[in-house]
């Protein structure tokens, strides 16, 4: 029973809560119309209330009140397409590395640096300390109106025009001052504008990130899961003065350092899954923490990838381009699925979807095949990049990775990779007039490769670590994958796995012995009935 | 002309039959998760596998302490004792159906050559199936023991190494069970404790 006090104060309680619920109503009669996640209403700012007929004259605007948001930009690779790797010396960044996509950036400024966070990289001429010629709106555009078409070097049409020249297209302009508006976080759309499209289209090139991770569902990305999670990619790749964590040159393959604390002195890397998971993350099933200490997160949790009905280019043979149909005319050819598996401009490829990884030891260290170095002769394959890592360094963990194959020319002389000059409406480049000979002329002049005039084509390999598309849990890999004759890790050195039939000698062996055993006991057992009837 | 004698007490039978069991099972699900065949799945009988051990773990802590506490495990102490006549008996008498040279009493259980078996199963054999089993488990705490040097397939070559041995007694074990005065003598005993066997030929 409640005694009369505290009937009462129960009364007051109430009363109260009613009172404060009705002021709450009260001062919500004006509500946000959109929900807010900052304090700052970019159309109320004189400063974009304005027309713009530029890139770089936003930007101004920007740095106005972010005067220095352009600095910070100018210390990232997204800024310098440069990078020292401190463990190999090697000069890399997209400036300076050989892909067996695209090959190189040399030559194709233009085209390619339409995905630099910058304007007007067209060439070496292009001034690296310039502020105004950082794209902020590239990132933080919220109307996914912003485009940089390519061929114009990063820049954006604000005036309707012909492109290329005489062709007949028009590039339609955009509203710069409604877009700079409406700028805000970056999103998956602003990151996947580029990294969905890397090696010139759709999932052409990572196979784990296309554009189906704009608004993914839970089956394909359990983080990013738009209806759930809704994870964007700066959740992960945890960005402080505009340098975003992760990178492809100096991947974090095993990380030891456990979940990362607030306040804790760490110099980790935030994008880990076990940033977050910590080190030992499976509550039921302490087995699987066992395997966590070999096995990186992906490998299990990304059963396959480019799982979103988007292919990923699994191989690209440079040496096929060049036909032309009857007419002269240049050829597309598609494959059963109706992907383009052939272009005069770019040779032949495969195309795949829900594909299976590759596993590897992987330590984090990555070798590259620069421009400079020698190519081995007796090589069945030039390794693009080199993946470190062994069962017994201490640092290799086993990775998933998609390996894409290639073949692209080299000198054969020089014995070095090429750099051809693809895009381009001009006379040398190699997509307008599929003359091998002019493409490299004009693709080494700008990337300075020494080139003999004989050039050949080089089967060539690259490894890409696979780490987004997580599956749900329930999704995971299954104990069998691995565990059975002919599993996914059959091949792979340095493991020993219950169920793959590791040790054939073993079971001749042991079921030898359990044969023999068997034999010798019906005998003697046969010997008992044979002989005891007879006695 | 026979007799009964009383051999298995209540506990050893009891022992006996789910030490049996839980062996039996121990060696079908490991020979799944070795890869011979499927039968539960790779994940459940890795599960049931577990528990299997542990239950056999909890089993052998009570029989340990039954033995010492009663002394029966004196009856594990190896003789050499008409060996020699054991071993005769069964590749050349058992077949022209002379008597057998051993009288087993509730003292004296085991003929020799069951000693000598027994009891190096009870310290070779279980004892690689326990050990290597136990690592095998905790191979996650390997570096934390110091045993970082310890490589999984050994361990696990081993504990299949003991697998088949066990296989190889188990088979030799059920046949020899049915040597007795009749076939069934010896089971019978292993169920009720009772042994019949042949009475003394010559008084």
């Amino acid at each position: 029973m409640m005694s009369k006090s505290s009937r009462v104060a129960l009364a007051v309680c109430l009363a109260g809560w009613m009172g404060f619920t009705a002021l709450g109503i009260a001062s919500a009669e004006e509500p946000k119309s959109v929900k807010l996640n900052t304090t700052a209403d970019h159309t109320k700012f004189k400063e974009l209330q304005r027309e713009f007929a530029s890139g770089p004259e936003v930007t101004k605007a920007c740095l106005s009140c972010h005067t220095e948001a352009a600095g910070q930009i100018h210390r990232t690779k997204h800024w310098k397409w440069e990078y020292k790797n401190p463990d190999t010396d090697q000069l890399l960044g997209k400036k300076n590395v050989v892909n067996n996509f695209c090959i190189s950036i040399a030559s194709n400024e233009a085209a390619c640096n339409s995905c630099h966070v910058g304007y007007g990289w067209k060439d070496a001429s292009f001034d690296f300390t310039s502020e105004e010629n950082v794209d902020c709106v590239v990132c933080h555009d919220t109307t996914g109106n912003y485009k940089k078409p390519s061929g114009l070097a990063g820049n954006v049409v604000t005036k309707d025009m012909e492109f290329p020249p005489g062709s007949g297209k028009i590039l339609k302009a955009i509203d710069l001052s409604k877009i700079a508006q409406k700028v805000g976080k970056s999103s998956r759309d602003t990151c996947g504008g580029c990294h969905f499209n890397g090696g010139g289209g759709d999932g052409v090139k990572h196979g784990d990130m296309d554009s189906s991770l704009a608004a993914p569902e839970k089956e394909l990305d359990v983080h990013m899961d738009a209806s759930g999670l809704d994870f964007t990619c700066g959740t992960c790749h945890k960005t402080s003065s505009h340098d975003v964590a992760g990178s492809r040159y100096t991947p974090t393959a095993k990380d030891a350092e456990g979940a990362h604390l607030r306040g804790a002195t760490d110099n980790g890397n935030p994008a880990t899954c076990i940033s977050c998971h910590g080190n030992v993350p499976h509550k039921q099933e302490a087995r699987l923490n066992q395997h966590a200490t070999k096995l990186a997160c992906q490998t299990c949790h990304i059963p396959e990838f480019a799982r979103g009905g988007i292919a990923t280019k699994m191989n690209w043979d440079w040496s096929t381009a060049g036909q032309r149909d009857a007419n002269g005319q240049q050829i597309t050819r598609k494959d059963a699925k109706g992907h383009i598996n052939y272009e005069s401009r770019k040779g032949d490829f495969i195309l795949a979807e829900n594909v299976k990884p590759t596993y590897v030891w992987f330590n984090g260290q990555v070798n590259y095949t620069l421009k400079t170095d020698k190519l081995d002769v007796n090589a069945d394959v030039t390794h693009i990049n080199t993946l470190g890592g062994s069962p017994t360094d201490g640092k290799s963990m086993i990775w998933p990775i998609k390996r894409f194959g290639g073949k692209q020319p080299y000198d054969t002389v020089n014995m070095t990779l090429l750099t051809p000059h693809t895009a381009g409406n001009d006379d040398t480049g190699y997509w307008k007039n599929l003359e091998w000979d002019k493409a490299l002329q004009a693709g080494v002049k700008v990337s300075g490769v020494p080139y003999s005039g004989k050039f050949g084509f080089v089967k060539t390999q690259m490894d890409w670590p696979i780490t987004h598309m997580v599956a749900p849990k329930d999704k995971a890999l299954g104990c069998v994958e691995c565990h059975a004759k002919d599993g996914r890790l059959t091949g792979l050195d340095g493991i020993y796995m219950p169920g793959s039939g590791a040790n054939p000698l073993l079971d001749k062996l042991g079921w030898g012995l359990a044969l023999l055993t068997l034999l010798a006991v019906l005998g003697h057992g046969a010997m008992r009935i044979v002989l005891r009837r007879k006695a | 002309m026979t007799e009964r004698v009383y051999l298995f007490k209540g506990f050893v039978r009891f022992w006996h039959w789910s030490q049996a069991s839980l062996i039996i099972f121990l060696m079908v699900s490991g020979f799944e998760i070795h890869g011979t065949y499927k039968l539960f799945g790779f994940k459940q009988a890795v599960g049931y596998h577990t528990i299997a051990a542990w239950a056999l773990v909890g089993l052998w802590i009570f029989a340990i302490f039954w033995h010492v506490t009663t002394g029966e495990w004196r009856q594990y102490i190896p003789t050499t004792d008409k060996v020699v006549a054991i071993m005769h008996y069964y590749s050349s008498g058992i077949f022209k159906d002379e008597p057998h040279p051993f009288r087993p009493t509730s003292v004296l259980k085991h003929n020799p050559l069951q000693r000598i078996t027994y009891l190096l199963i009870l310290t070779l054999l279980s004892p690689l199936l326990w050990i290597t089993g136990w690592l095998y488990l905790f191979y996650a705490d390997w570096s934390a023991w110091g045993l970082s040097a310890l490589q999984l397939e050994w361990i696990a070559t081993a504990h299949t190494i003991g697998a088949f041995l066990m296989l190889a007694f188990l088979i030799s074990h059920l046949y020899l069970a049915t040597t007795g005065h009749k076939l069934t003598s010896q089971i019978k005993a292993m169920i009720t404790g009772w042994e019949e066997i042949e009475k003394p030929r010559h008084p």
